[in-house]
């Protein structure tokens, strides 16, 4: 291995004012390298440009200076080797299951025969064995995340970015989810970015955390999570845990206070 | 009393008994303002003379064939204008550059009311089928292409976005994403715009035509036929009211993933 599978290079973004309002820094100019099959949870403050930045690795969003590069070669749109699972639901209310998880293998594509077998195994991964032909209508919130992991991740990406994809989950099905999705990296070893501001969440999840300041953003901390693997949600209680969120609890304090002052 | 409390759901059986209550209030209300001679026959018949002028126009003057007319030019009008705009409307919602080459005009156009073509298209056209259709062509093909463009410019950005981030380009977007997100709400479009096209043919057989509903209702007007002329209007309402169902029979089966 040479290099990191991900840079981040100076990367900042303005958006332009709207209406006379004065343009808005929303990340300041950041940089970051990632190494390959790393989880990195980047935990901050609401507000405070985690969306922006990984919507910028992910393509959809623009740069105002610097640039992104996955595997040595400049980003440039998005594109399917960087899967993302959004918070909002957005599965294809159209689509069943099984065929919201064959999109981007269709367009590759690949064959049907192949395809209804990449399908099962990542249904079977995300333990939605049986919903195949379900709808995202008929599914609880919970099981339409699964499902939006296992759509990112048929698709094989080089790298998957998690947008607070559990936010809106009650904390039982949170926590569930956060174990489910620990356990497919634990095997798979894929490298992922996940946003969060739950602290436990970026913690338990994490190789490394990122604290991010308030508005305008940047990463004021890169804290190493040393907890064995794999992770059992007992570990959640253990005095290493503990130490490691009082000291995130004070980082993100000083930044939610600034965030509720400047707003 | 639920039943008046806001946004309270009714049951079906409720939801059917009021539905035709009004229809019983209306010709209950008709038929007591024209029986009892408040309102000369001259002016509005009373439905039992609706009735029979209806029978003998079905049974003596081949109305029936006059209804089919009518129904063919709604229909082949109306079905030209969606071949057309639908697939226009959904290039402008999809591409702003379309969109901003096209809006302007189309916006304009739809206020041009398709009644007022009917002379210039009689030049041009002659007094034969194809300005009829015509009509009908030019009062729904601007409606649909507005709507529909509007319909897929609304597409939720977020599954757009979904589809980009698992390998969709911009062609698959609109055939993967757009269309298929947006097939219920332009078949909802139809459904409402095709209500207006029987407005279009009712004008266009109004002048210049010798067979069709509108053709049988001025020349009853010259007869003061009034029995004639409102079984000629209830036939379009029911017509109307079949292809609704029909429309939403249709939406049902193949957009039950959209209903909650
Ligand atoms: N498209 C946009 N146009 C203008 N401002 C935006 C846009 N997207 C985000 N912002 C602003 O940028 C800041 C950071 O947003 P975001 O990255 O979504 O924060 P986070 O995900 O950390 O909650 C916020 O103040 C937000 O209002
Ligand atoms: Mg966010």
């Amino acid at each position: 291995m040479t290099g990191p599978k991900l840079r981040i290079e100076g990367v900042s973004r303005t958006f332009p004012g709207v209406a006379g309002r004065p343009p808005l820094q929303a990340l300041e100019p950041t940089e970051l390298s990632i190494v390959e099959n790393d989880f990195i949870t980047v935990l901050g403050p609401s507000g405070c440009g985690k969306s922006t930045l990984l919507r910028i690795v992910a393509g959809l969003d623009r740069p105002s200076a610097g640039r992104v590069l996955l595997d040595g070669r400049a980003i440039d749109g998005p594109g399917p080797d960087r899967g993302m699972v959004f918070q909002s639901y957005t599965l294809f209310p159209w689509l069943t299951v099984a065929d919201n998880v064959a999109f981007g293998l269709r367009e590759a594509g690949v064959p049907e025969r192949e395809i209804a077998e990449t399908v099962a195994e990542y249904l079977e991964k995300v333990g939605l064995r049986g919903f195949e032909n379900h709808l995202p209508k008929q599914l609880s919130g919970g099981m339409q995340q699964r499902t939006a992991i296992a759509r990112a991740l048929a698709n094989d990406p080089e790298i998957l970015l998690l947008d607070e994809p559990f936010g809106a989950l009650d904390n039982q099905t949170r926590g569930l989810m956060q174990e489910l999705l620990l356990g497919i990296w634990e095997r798979e070893r894929k490298t992922v970015i996940f946003v969060t501001h739950d602290i436990e969440e970026a913690i338990f999840m994490a190789s490394r955390v990122l604290v991010m300041t308030a508005r305008p953003g940047r990463i004021k901390a890169d804290i190493a999570v040393e907890l064995p693997h794999p992770r059992h949600y007992t570990v959640k209680t253990s005095p290493e845990f503990s130490a490691l969120k009082a000291r995130l609890t004070e980082e993100i304090r000083v930044e939610a206070m600034r965030a509720a002052t400047t707003a | 009393m639920t039943l008046f409390r806001p946004l309270e759901p009714v049951g079906r059986t409720t939801r059917i008994v009021l539905g035709i209550a009004f229809f019983v209030v209306f010709f209950l209300a008709w038929a007591a303002a024209t029986l009892s001679g408040y309102v000369p026959i001259i002016f509005l018949a009373d439905p039992i003379t609706m009735v029979q002028d209806g029978w003998v126009l079905l049974t003596k003057f081949g109305f029936s064939r006059d209804i089919g007319v009518t129904v063919w030019r709604v229909l082949g009008g109306f079905i030209l204008a969606a071949v057309v705009a639908v697939p226009l409307g959904i290039l402008m919602g999809a591409y702003k550059s379309v969109e901003a080459f096209l809006e302007p005009f189309v916006s304009f156009a739809r206020y041009l009311p398709a009644s007022a073509f009917v002379p210039l298209l009689i030049l041009w056209a002659g007094i034969g089928e194809t300005q009829k259709l015509l009509v009908i062509f030019i009062g729904s093909v601007f409606q649909i292409v507005l709507m529909v463009a509007v319909a897929v410019g609304n597409t939720r950005r977020d599954l757009v976005e979904a589809a980009y981030t698992l390998g969709a380009g911009s062609s698959s977007v609109v055939r993967r994403v757009l269309i298929p997100a947006n097939a219920p709400e332009i078949a909802e479009i139809l459904r409402l715009v095709l209500g207006w096209a029987w407005t279009y043919v009712i004008v266009a057989e109004l002048i210049g035509s010798s067979s069709g509903i509108g053709h049988m209702i001025i020349e009853s007007q010259a007869l003061m036929a009034t029995g004639q002329i409102v079984f000629g209007i209830i036939v379009i309402g029911l017509i109307g009211l079949v292809s609704d169902l029909a429309f939403k029979v249709v939406n049902r089966v193949f957009f039950g993933w959209r209903l909650a």
